[in-house]
């Protein structure tokens, strides 16, 4: 029971996922109305328009006209991440997620992170991927990332028939096993980049009890993107970085109650600025 | 940074603003090398030209940038029609078509494809027409193609009775309609052979779904393959609509081709020369 107590985010998080992914298949194979389209763009409820807003980005510098649905639906997800959730798309949501937390698990209980590193890709790849996708759709005309995107193509391949999408997703789990840790969600998809740039100032953040830690490191261990648990054992703060991805694997792991969900806190903020 | 060996020091310094330097050349000509990989894949992906989109889709180029790749219209046909492109497909990944062979468009009087298309990929106005002030959808504007037929393979145009397609066909004596030749092999018989029209073909492809033989002798292309182009040219003679185009042709613009034909007739009648050159 305390085994699957520390597990319950994680336990949550894979309910929701596979959720929303049984449910976009139901609105397919079913007719349920409750989530229609694609993670592309979708319908809530056959009212309330959800639309990604990097493909719109994608698709206006590629020069397309698009009806209101879309920028009304883009705006909705942009307001919910950018006030509450942050990159809470990464882990709650995109079904790639699965695999790259399949590598990374396996990475763990394989040792291959003990291992020197031999490819090395810098954190910040995955922001001129995002320029690069912007680019390359305003020379091609057409939706760059979209085209070739794992995560609406597994998305697409649970609603619609897999193909051969396989490959893409298993050349993913393969790179980010062999090649680099957390290295697609972590490095490369621009995707993440975005949600890591419209987060910056959300309002739901991990929060660091510097007192309580123990200096264990379970925490950096575990996490997907380790640079923004900097503090741990150093200062009591919130993380404040738009790449956390609030999937709460550090909380889980603690065994000190050193780390948990809080709101974002203004006044340390404020109070560092007063340090200075 | 590096004098602890003395014998380095006869290296160039790499400086902060040397490094920054470096790493941001380095960067870009990263993201050339990946934008130009990148690129080549996104216009190989663009380039196949002989796919049939959803009824009242825009034309291709505009169709590609401006689909979302959701799904919802796919999701909506009650035929399941709609294919989404999976990648091995050969089709601009996750972008709708359909393959009229397996399944054809029924050209359903709502469309109920069309309405559900968030960003306007399909475009509800161009299969729309206003009666008595009431906007209505209609299906026969849809323009998916065009039904082209084999005439060495229809069975028809040998001379055997077969008006499959024709009786398949929604817009049935318009799109199709079956001509009366003569069988000049046995001098008694007619063969009934089916002609489309482009005036009035949606291109559903129900006319290729119903072909007998093995393999459709009549198909649906898309149009800018299907069809040629005349130009302004050519006027007809018989018909007074098309005889307006001459009073407001003006011939300032009509250019002479070649060398010989700016000489008159006669003169080339005339002279001693090859007659090819």
């Amino acid at each position: 029971m305390k085994k699957l107590f520390k597990m319950r985010y994680l336990i949550l998080r894979r309910i929701v996922q596979i959720g929303l992914l049984f449910l976009y298949f139901a609105g397919n194979a079913y007719g349920w109305s409750i989530l229609k389209g694609t993670l592309s763009a979708s319908v809530l409820f056959d009212t309330i328009p959800l639309a990604d807003p990097f493909a719109i980005l994608q698709m206006l510098s590629a020069g397309a006209m698009m009806g209101i649905d879309v920028f009304v639906g883009a705006a909705i997800i942009v307001l919910f991440y950018g006030i509450v959730g942050g990159r809470a798309f990464c882990s709650w949501v995109c079904p790639v997620n699965l695999i790259t937390d399949l590598a990374n698990w396996l990475r763990r209980k394989l040792l291959l992170d003990k291992v020197e590193r031999k490819v090395w890709v810098s954190r910040n790849a995955r922001y001129w991927v995002l320029g690069l996708s912007l680019i390359v759709s305003a020379l091609s005309g057409l939706a760059a990332f979209e085209l070739v995107s794992p995560i609406t193509i597994f998305n697409r391949g649970v609603i619609f028939g897999m193909g051969m999408s396989g490959g893409v997703l298993l050349a993913i789990f393969l790179f980010d096993l062999f090649g680099v840790k957390n290295g697609w969600c972590g490095h490369i998809c621009p995707l993440g980049g975005f949600y890591s740039l419209i987060g910056r100032f959300s309002l739901i953040r991990v929060r660091h009890n510097e007192p309580n830690c123990t200096l264990c490191m379970k925490c950096k261990e575990v996490c997907p993107e380790s640079q923004v648990l900097f503090m741990i054992g150093k200062k009591s703060t919130t993380v404040n970085m738009g790449e956390c991805v609030n999937c709460a694997r550090c909380i889980e792991v603690c065994d000190d109650d050193a780390l948990g969900f809080s709101l974002r806190d203004f006044a340390t903020t404020k109070a560092k600025g007063d340090n200075k | 940074m590096n004098t602890q060996n003395p014998k380095k020091e006869n290296k160039p310094k790499i400086t902060e603003r040397r490094r920054f330097l470096t790493i941001m050349a380095q960067s870009v000509g990263l993201s050339a090398l990946g934008g130009i990989v990148w690129m080549g894949y996104v216009e190989e992906a663009k380039a196949s030209p002989l796919l049939l989109r959803p009824p009242a889709a825009l034309p291709e180029q505009d169709f590609l940038r401006t689909c979302i790749k959701c799904g919802q219209c796919a999701e909506a046909c009650p035929y399941d029609t709609l294919l989404m492109a999976k990648p091995g497909d050969g089709v601009p990944m996750g972008t709708p078509y359909f393959i009229p062979r397996d399944v054809p468009c029924y050209m359903c009087t709502d469309i109920p494809c069309v309405p559900p298309c968030p960003t306007g990929a399909l475009d509800q106005k161009s299969v729309t027409t206003v009666k008595d002030g009431k906007e209505e959808l209609d299906i026969n504007k849809a323009r998916m193609g065009l039904a082209v037929v084999d005439h060495e393979s229809c069975i028809a145009f040998w001379g055997i009775q077969c008006d499959a397609c024709y009786r398949a066909c929604p817009v049935l004596g318009e799109a199709i309609t079956i001509d009366f030749i003569r069988n000049e092999r046995t001098g008694k018989h007619a063969k009934l052979v089916p002609v489309v029209h482009a005036d009035h073909c949606t291109g559903c492809g129900l006319c290729e779904h119903a072909c007998v033989t093995e393999k459709a002798a009549i198909f649906v292309l898309p149009r800018e393959v299907a069809m040629g182009k005349p130009g302004d040219y050519y006027v007809k003679g018989w018909s007074k609509k098309d005889q307006e185009r001459i009073k407001q042709r003006s011939l300032e613009n009509l250019k002479t081709k070649t060398e010989r034909s700016k000489k008159k007739p006669q003169e080339y009648l005339n002279m001693d020369e090859e007659l090819y050159e």
